[in-house]
């Protein structure tokens, strides 16, 4: 397979790109652009008794956005498995060297096996990083009102305040679990 | 007959956030199918991937400072973000199917929820290495352990739902 369809994407090329989702799903369709409303939707569909949060036509107002996710799937399979950089994600020395000390080495795919294999499933650490870090996305995300995307890229897009504050806690808790929360866990067996 | 104030809040909460998910309050019968929306999934899904906004190790080398790479790409993704949704917005004015382009503004309110569930939402953010885009899309790229860790965040969104009542926003 020829090496450039294998290769990672610099940041100056996937970050402008990424800007493009924005205004292309508002020109498409009055669309914004945010994946953590369907979790929301998700939800609806199977649980929303009892739940006002939950109970609204989920179909009509998340249709799109669930054949959107849908589509980051099969992109995430072209790009991460067909068309899968065989070489370690190129991070900088010294992120290798503190991760190390921590007891994450291996750096084979895009994620550290230690924390995301099957296995890792009946470690303490690995529940907590992926049952627990997933709950934590789900609550915040939906607490805040959206994620990376829906605040990160559409609100600050749209000049909104919401989502400038998000975004600042994003990062404050994104720092407080990187050097509080994760050298926790990462110490339990 | 009064309705509980406790109520009426909620009603209103959930009128914002209905709005928040569709900026069209009722469809156009021209506008483009579900099958547009996949694929431009599908293209996203590339960008992030390749881009390796996925990689639980770009994450930590972002919040670690010790990188440039992620930065860089919030740092041209942003420009280019506000560049088209201002020009959509102020000059086109029109969707595809020439329908007025709407984008509902967020409350503010207190700003807690923003501020509150940002901080919850970064430290698994730290956890997992993945917004839930990536979730998605590290799903694809055969990380298969992601399906429980989207299951789980379903379960948070979820008692959200259930909580959000007793909760400030």
């Amino acid at each position: 397979m020829p090496d450039i369809l294998l290769r990672p994407w610099p940041w100056y090329v996937a970050g402008p790109l990424i800007g493009l989702f924005a205004p292309l799903l508002l020109w498409l369709g009055n669309r914004m652009f945010g994946v953590s409303s369907n979790l929301r939707h998700l939800c609806s569909a199977i649980a929303p008794r009892g739940i006002p949060y939950l109970s609204y036509d989920w179909r009509r107002e998340g249709g799109w956005n669930l054949a959107f996710v849908a589509g980051i799937v099969v992109g995430g399979v072209l790009a991460g498995l067909i068309f899968r950089n065989p070489a370690p994600v190129a991070i900088a020395d010294s992120t290798r060297a503190a991760l190390a000390s921590l007891g994450i080495g291996d750096r084979t795919g895009l994620v550290p096996r230690e924390l995301f294999a099957w296995s890792a499933l009946t470690t303490l650490r690995g529940w907590i990083a992926i049952v627990g870090g997933g709950f934590l996305v789900g609550f915040g995300t939906a607490y805040a009102g959206g994620c990376t995307s829906g605040h990160g890229i559409s609100g600050v897009a749209n000049l909104e305040t919401p989502s400038f504050i998000a975004l600042a806690g994003f990062f404050a808790g994104g720092l407080l679990g990187t050097f509080v929360l994760l050298p926790l866990v990462l110490g339990l067996r | 007959m009064t309705v509980p104030l406790e109520t009426r809040a909620d009603i209103e909460l959930d009128d914002d956030d209905v709005h928040e998910l569709s900026a069209e309050p009722t469809r156009d019968p021209s506008a483009p199918g579900l099958w547009i929306y996949l694929l431009v999934g599908v293209a996203f899904g590339i960008v992030l991937t390749k881009g390796e906004a996925i990689s639980w190790f770009r994450i930590q080398e972002m919040f670690r400072f010790q990188g440039f790479h992620m930065f860089g790409i919030f740092a041209t993704a942003l420009p280019t973000a506000i560049a088209g949704v201002q020009l959509l917005k102020r000059r086109w004015r029109r969707t595809l199917d020439g329908a007025p382009i709407v984008v509902p503004p967020k409350h503010l309110g207190s700003g807690v929820r923003y501020a509150g569930g940002g901080t919850i939402f970064g430290l698994g953010w730290a956890l997992t290495g993945a917004c839930p885009g990536p979730l998605f899309a590290l799903l694809g790229s055969g990380v298969t352990t992601m399906a429980v860790a989207i299951a789980s965040a379903m379960l948070g969104t979820w008692t959200y739902g259930r909580l959000r009542h007793r909760l400030p926003h």
